[in-house]
Order: structure tokens, then sequence, then C-alpha cells
């Protein structure tokens, strides 16, 4: 959380480089020191570099990886608006993977603005206020009396000035400021933050200058593909490696047993082919005579799912999760009561630039390239992998052709140190798509069995939802769980969620707003109908649902059993803020649209962000669905850091759910996955997307938070919704292709 | 092993690969030019766009073989100092988010711009069949509008 950071103890460290170049380093008591014993000089580490050359010229280092969230940009704007210098006259440089130097380096979760936002001001701040020091000390004059503006000291009264280029010599003989009690900007003044700046690496992005993993070349380098078991947990019963080997190009071909049974987020199982190209490579593959040993998971399938939560919905549930007030007696006696069951598919995750790592094995060490949201764990990864330890291990962090959350699992990295190290030299792995789509830390499915109940004055008051999901033993698959918290718990009084799982052998993971990216649908889906139940207007039942504004949190121990998020803050001021606001923007209270067409309204909160968005959508006599318009509204605090940045993250996110919303699906057959590419896991087009995407941030005095996520979840029911309103139709499954409705 | 003379940005170079080698692998692994991207392999995606004899291609689905006489154009050879009007829209509209796809959209936006006259959206949703999987569309729309202005 932010407010953590706030009170995090640091220091700011002064070093001359060879060259005469002032270098910046901030360092942090790590927040896990803080609650803990008095912390040891050990225990602080930087996390931020700044370095100022003699004719005044800053480097900031950009510290996180960089996966299209525009992390590499914003960072660097924090810092240099507290330094008080130029945009123009900052160069900003990726750092390497060392969380010795710049501590957590995982990006994930929206959480590198809360994490970092206060921590890099005062890093910015430290600096600034070095240089005015050694202004003040040269002229012998009050540092009250000095100001500073384009990386520059002034001394108004006497009108002299000096570069921090020119202070450095003496910048470096001083004590480093206090981190904790540097003076930072009224956000009035801030020149930086808060206007529009460009992504830092567009002018080579346009010119197609070598950034990404992919783009990693190393004199000598071969090139790899590395073939796996169709079936999650299989593994090579044979092949004829010495076909392989003779195969144009090629020169190894080996067996990899892997370290886990096969579902791991470390090496897995399967045939490593290297050769002159990767073209050779992927041609030797192809032809390549494997037989797999499929293991016990091949009779998994999605069919059997579905009978199975069929099955168990009609059973007594493995677990109640919450319980609050009497939910079947005011069931009985609700004026209307609506059951719905909705369920939703496995999602890929599908960035366009498909998994690779370059690895380079020379005496005993590994150096490696990788696109990675957690590029240190992947260098961790790769030591216990190959058996070294992790000081023999150097990792570069690559610009990465997006992330959404596949990118935290780092298998390609262990399978890359894995032929490095066994071929001996420098090798580039590359997956071909089928690779990404087929193997995969997938969105779960899951299925919902709802029952809600309204009064006679409309006003909801039962909820009941028995949600089967996946797992075993008690515990969900990873981002299969549902929160005790989650919305509408804690805003209906008489409110019961239980949980069945279904044990599964697919590799699940975090996918861009993990579980509310599914959730939402649900929620908000199954609002949509008891407004209509109740005969109200859907933003209006809304409103009324969230009630007063006010934070809503649990007291300690009541409500029933907690999950593992329950708990946290709600606050119903924020969502009914952004919920008005869409209302507003989208002319909602006046709509009037022709026939076939509707709008949807849908709100949810995640990673610390208040969402509600409106989507305008048509449906025509040959049941051709049209998105024409989609409304954002977000609280995200603050401060929106960079503007151009964050309306380009909040219309990205609305577009990928609607993706997901429209035709997105993986269906598992025999244990495998059935979708292999783009032409039946259909990423979203041009043609498909909506003419606008208006966002709007409603400003509220609540730490900036992050958007890499929030913007998504809403926008699927918003669209299900519209969908409603515009035919009477009702989703209760995605996507939405399979509903009877075509996608243009 | 056979070898193939090509026209790539103006400049004659000979590569030795397999006949059915596709084009986005002797640009990428052969010839260093890395700005045109893998994606798909199977030509639904775009990422690997160049042009050939001036028209926007899916060189993922090129074979080398084919291309040998014609000339090639890669986003490394679009201009030489990103001046091309689709370029600078490109970042005057701030349209990159991870950036991957976009030297593939760049070149189908100036293939789409060099037949003349001012797209519609309705033309740009025609020409403009790659994907984007971070959902630039809309920033994409306005910086082709922008750059035909200029062209």
């Amino acid at each position: 959380m932010s407010t953590l950071t706030v009170g995090r103890r640091g220091f700011l460290k002064v070093t001359v480089l060879a060259g005469g170049s002032l270098l910046l380093g901030a360092y942090f008591e790590p927040v896990r020191a803080i609650t803990g014993k008095a912390s040891r000089a050990a225990d602080f580490m930087p996390n931020a570099y700044i370095r100022i050359a003699a004719d005044g010229a800053v480097t900031i280092i950009a510290k996180n990886p960089e996966i299209g969230q525009g992390i590499k940009t914003a960072f660097p704007m924090i810092i240099a608006d507290e330094l008080d210098v130029d945009w123009k006259s900052v160069t900003v440089e990726m750092a390497m993977a060392d969380q010795a130097k710049y501590g957590s380096q995982n990006v994930g979760g929206s959480s590198s603005t809360p994490n970092n936002y206060t921590t890099l001001r005062r890093v910015g701040a430290a600096g600034r206020q070095l240089f005015v020091t050694a202004a003040a000390q040269t002229w012998n004059v009050p540092e009250s009396e000095c100001t500073t503006a384009s990386g520059t000291v002034f001394h108004r009264s006497s009108n002299r000035k000096l570069g921090y280029g020119e202070l450095i010599a003496k910048a470096a003989t001083l004590p480093p400021p206090d981190l904790q009690s540097v003076t930072l900007k009224d956000p009035k003044d801030f020149k930086i933050i808060g206007t529009p700046v460009p992504n830092v690496d567009a002018p080579g992005i346009v010119r197609g200058m070598p950034m990404y993993g992919i783009d990693v070349t190393l004199p000598g380098m071969l090139y790899a593909v590395y073939a796996k078991c169709p079936v999650f947990g299989g593994k090579v019963a044979s092949v004829d490696l010495a076909a392989v080997k003779a195969m144009p190009g090629v020169r190894h071909a080996f067996v990899v047993d892997g370290a886990s049974p096969g579902m791991s987020a470390g090496l897995n199982p399967g045939v490593a082919i290297v050769a002159d190209s990767w073209w050779y490579a992927k041609t030797a593959r192809d032809k390549m005579r494997v037989t797999w040993d499929e293991g016990s998971t091949e009779g998994q399938s999605t069919a059997e799912f579905a009978q199975r939560a069929a099955e168990l919905s009609q059973q007594s549930p493995e677990r109640s999760v919450r319980k609050d007030g009497d939910v079947d007696a005011a069931l009985s006696g609700a004026a209307k009561v609506v059951a719905a069951a909705y369920s939703y598919p496995f999602l890929a995750h599908a960035p366009l630039e498909p998994m690779n790592c370059t690895a380079s094995w020379q005496n005993g060490k590994l150096e490696m390239w990788a696109p990675s949201q957690g590029p240190f764990g992947g260098g961790q990864l790769a030591a216990r992998t190959v058996g070294i330890p992790e000081s023999d291990v150097t990792v570069h962090i690559t610009r990465a052709g997006g992330g959404f959350g596949r990118r935290g699992f780092n298998d390609f990295m262990a399978e890359a140190a894995w032929i490095a190290k066994t071929i001996g030299g420098p090798v580039k792995l590359l997956w071909t798509r089928e690779d990404d789509i087929q193997h995969d830390y997938y969105r779960p499915g899951g299925f919902h069995f709802l029952k809600g109940g309204v009064d006679a004055d409309g006003k909801l008051v039962a909820w009941h939802n028995h949600f089967v999901s996946f797992g075993e033993n008690g515990r969900a698959a990873l981002t299969a769980d549902l929160s005790a918290s989650e919305f509408p718990a804690r805003f209906v009084p008489n409110y019961a969620l239980d949980i069945s799982l279904i044990p599964l052998r697919v590799p699940t993971g975090w996918l861009r707003a993990p579980g509310s990216n599914a959730l939402a649908f649900v929620m908000q889906s199954f609002i949509d109908e008891l407004a209509h139940a109740a005969g109200k207007d859907p933003l209006q039942f809304r409103l009324d649902l969230l009630g007063a504004p006010r934070m809503v949190t649990d007291p300690p121990g009541a409500g029933g059993a907690r999950g593992r998020r329950g708990g946290g803050g709600y606050d119903a001021a924020r969502m009914r803020g952004v919920l008005e606001l869409v209302r507003d923007k989208s002319g909602w209270d006046n709509r009037q649209l022709p026939g076939g067409t509707g709008m949807g309204v849908a709100f949810h909160f995640s990673h610390r962000g208040y969402f509600a968005e409106v989507v305008e959508a048509s449906v025509d006599a040959t049941n051709l669905l049209k998105v024409h318009k989609i409304w954002i509204a977000g609280d995200i605090g603050s401060q929106i850091i960079n503007p151009s940045a964050a309306i380009g993250q909040a219309q990205g996110a609305a577009l990928d759910g609607l993706a997901q919303a429209l035709g997105q699906e993986i269906t598992i057959d025999r244990g495998r996955v059935v979708q292999s590419n783009f032409h039946n896991f259909a990423l979203l087009r041009h043609r498909q997307a909506p003419a606008e995407v208006e966002v709007h941030f409603r400003i509220t005095d609540n730490p900036p938070t992050g958007l890499g996520e929030p913007a998504l979840p809403p926008v699927i029911p918003a669209l299900c919704n519209a969908i409603f309103a515009a035919t009477g139709k009702r989703i209760r499954a995605l996507p939405i292709s399979k509903q009877g409705l075509r996608v243009a | 092993m056979p070898s193939f003379t090509l026209t790539i940005n103006g400049k004659q170079q000979s590569v030795d690969v397999a006949a059915d080698t596709p084009l986005l692998w002797v640009l990428r692994d052969n010839l260093g030019l890395t700005g045109t991207k893998f994606g798909c392999g199977i030509g639904e995606c775009g990422a690997c766009t160049v042009h050939i004899d001036g028209a926007a291609t899916r060189s993922c689905s090129t074979p080398v073989s084919t291309v040998a006489g014609r000339r090639v154009t890669t986003i490394e050879g679009l201009s030489s100092d990103r001046s091309h009007a689709v370029q600078k829209a490109w970042i005057a509209d701030d349209v990159p988010q991870c950036g991957y796809c976009q030297s593939g959209q760049i070149m189908v936006a100036a293939a789409l711009l060099a037949k003349g006259g001012k797209p519609t959206d309705v033309d740009i949703d025609t020409a403009m069949t790659n994907i984007c999987r971070c959902g630039t569309y809309q920033r994409i729309r306005t910086a082709i509008h922008h750059a035909a202005g200029e062209v």
C-alpha cells in the first residue's frame, strides 16, 4: 500500500563516477523491516538511481520492466519533476535485474505506482535539495534564498545561477539529504507529473530499433525451439533424435526430463532442438517423430468440467465462505426472486511477442536477456534449474511485447537456461504462437449458481452464490478463488457465498485484473437482472445498492469465514462518484436510442481503483453485434501521472475486456488445449473496436494508484447489459460469439 | 543451399537459405533487420508486415523464393530519420503501448496513405487488419488521419 512507503526510512548516497558524473542512489529500508525490529545498515536497499553529467545531462534509471504499461516513462517523470529538471534533458536507461540494488522489480497487480510514487518523489526531491545546498554554500547565501528550475539553482537577488552539472564537485562533498524530511513539491507546482508525455521508447519503436527480447542477437548465437507434450503433465516417451539431428541446419537435439511433473512454472519436460536459424529449428520440430507419455490428465475436458459443475450445483456446497443474515428466509419473503447460472471459459494471455529468452553459458556462468514481469525471480529460477549459485546469473531486462500477467511466470527462462548450459554457448529460445496458446497459465473458467431477491420496494435484500470453481482440498487453484468481501458482499443484508471445487490439472495464473476479469461479469450482470426484476433503472438501482457515501469494512470476526483477500475496505463514496460521473458523461438519464440499440452500465473495484463504465451497442436483424462507444469513469486517486499513457491504458483495458467477452475461449479436450493460434483464439481487430472510448478521471484525495488493470473488469458486464437493453437477451455465458450473436 | 538475391531497403543482398524460408526469418535472422516482428506465423496478426513492390505483405507467410528480384521495404527502410508522416504521427499521437505490433501497423498505414487521398474510418478498418493486443486502435485511426493531412 502506498501509505507504507510514506513512512519508509531511507537515505541518499552520492558517488562521483569516473568521468566526473554524479550518481545519486537512494537506499530504502525494505517494507518488511519496518514492522519488525530495528534495522541494520545492511537492511537498506537502494531502489533508484540518477546520474548527472558535468554538462547537466540527466540519466534516470528505470527500474521496473516495461510491458506496455508505461512505467518506463512514468517513473522517470516522477523523479525528474521533483529533481526540477527539464524532461527534454532526461535520458531513460533500463536497469539490470538486481533486487539488491533496486528493490522489487516485479511488475503486476497494478502495483508499481502505489508502491513507488512517494518514494520516487523523495529521491528526486533529495537530489534537488543536494544541489540547492551545494549552490548556497558556494555563494555563501541562505538556502532559503535559492530556487531551482530546469536543472539550475538560482540566487535571484544577486542574479547568479549554477547548473546542476556545475555543482557536482561541491555536491559530492556534502552529507546527503535525509529522504524522510526532504520537502516535496506542492502538486500544483508539478511541471512534468500530470502532463502528457509520449512513451520514451516511441522514437525507437517507429523505426523498428531492436529493444524487445526477441531482438537480442549475440555473436555465434544459435536458435532453439522447445517441444512439450500437448497434454499437461505429459513427457517424452520416445523420439527419433538421430533423424532430427540429420535435418538441415540442426546442431543439437536432446530430451529434457524436466524438474517437475510438467505443470510447474519451472523447467517442464520436452525436446530441445537447436539450429543455425530459428526456421531450421522449427522445421525440424514440425517433422520430428515423437511419442508422448501423456500421463494421467488426458481425461480432462471442458465438457466434463461443465457437467461436473452442474452436478455439484445440485449438491450441498463443499464449504461456506460467508453467511450474513438469513438468505433462505429473505428469499422466501422476497417480492421477486431471480435464479440464474453464469459461466465463463478459460482464457490465454497471448501477448503479441511470443515467449522467448536469450541465454549465454560461459565458464559456468549464465547471462540472460528476458522479457519478463519478474526478471529477478527468473534469474533465481534459472540458477536453480541449472544448479549454479544465483550470483553466477546475470539478467538483462528487455522491453516486452505485452505481458498481461503471462510473463510473471518464467518457465521460458528455465528452458533457455537449460538449453544454453547443455550446448555450452549462446542461444535464443523462441516459442511458436502455438506453444504460447497451448502452454499458458490460464485464466480459470468458473460457474456461479445464483439466487437473488428484491423486496416490494425494489431493494436488493438477498443474494446467494454457489460458486463452483477449480481446486482441491479446500484450496482454490491460482486466481480461481472468490473473496468473502467481493461485491456485493457487505451491501446486501442477507448474503451467502458457498464454494465447491473441481480438481484441475491445467496450469492457471494471473490474467490482467485476475479474478476481477471474470467476477465483474457475473456480479454486475446478475445485479442488472435484479434491477430489471425490481422495475428500476439499472444505474439508479446500483446507486441505491451502494447506499450512503461511506467506507464499508468488515469488523474483525464478523460475517463468517474470510477469504484470503477478505476484509479490505470498499469506499462507497468513491464508487458512487465514478458511477455518477459516467452517468453524466454518457448522457444515461436522457438516452434515446433507436431500436436494437442499448446502453449498459457496470462498475467494479479492483487493484485499488474504482471504475464505472457504460457501453452502447446494437444488434441488427441478422444478430450482428456492434459496439458503438464506451464511456469510462475512474478514480485512481489524487494524481494522474501521465495523462496520455493513462487514457491509453484505460482504453486498452476496455478493448482487452471486449475481446475476452466477444470471442475468446480456451477449451480443453482429451487433456490438451484445442485452440492454437489467432485463427481460433481471437484477438480484437480494428473493425471490432468502437469508434471511441471516452475516459474520465475523477480526482480524489487518495494516494495515486495503478491503472494497468482496474479499467478492464466493468466493460464486460456493461456490454452484456447493453445487449440486454438492446434485445432482451441476457448473456449468462461467455464468450458472446457462442450465444447466438455474430461479432463483426 | 540455394542462394537468393534480394533488394531490401534499396540495397541488394544475397542469402543462402532453404527456399521455403519465410522472408520474415531471412530479414530477422540472416540480415539482422529485427524491426519486422513475429507474432503468429500464419499471417493473422500482421506484426511481420513489409512492403513488397509497395504493397503491404505479411512476410511470415511469404517464402523467400517468391521475393527474388522484387523490391522489399522494411520498417528500417521507411525513412532514414523517422521523418515519414506516419512515423511522425505515431509519436505525436503517442500511439505505442507495448509497441510490438506497431512496425507492422505503420507499414500497413504507410501503404494505405501511399495510394493517395484521405482514408475514411471505413477505409482504415478495411485496410488495417493487423492485431494490436494492447488496443491502441483509436489512436492508430487518429494518427492515420493526421498523417494523411501531411502526406
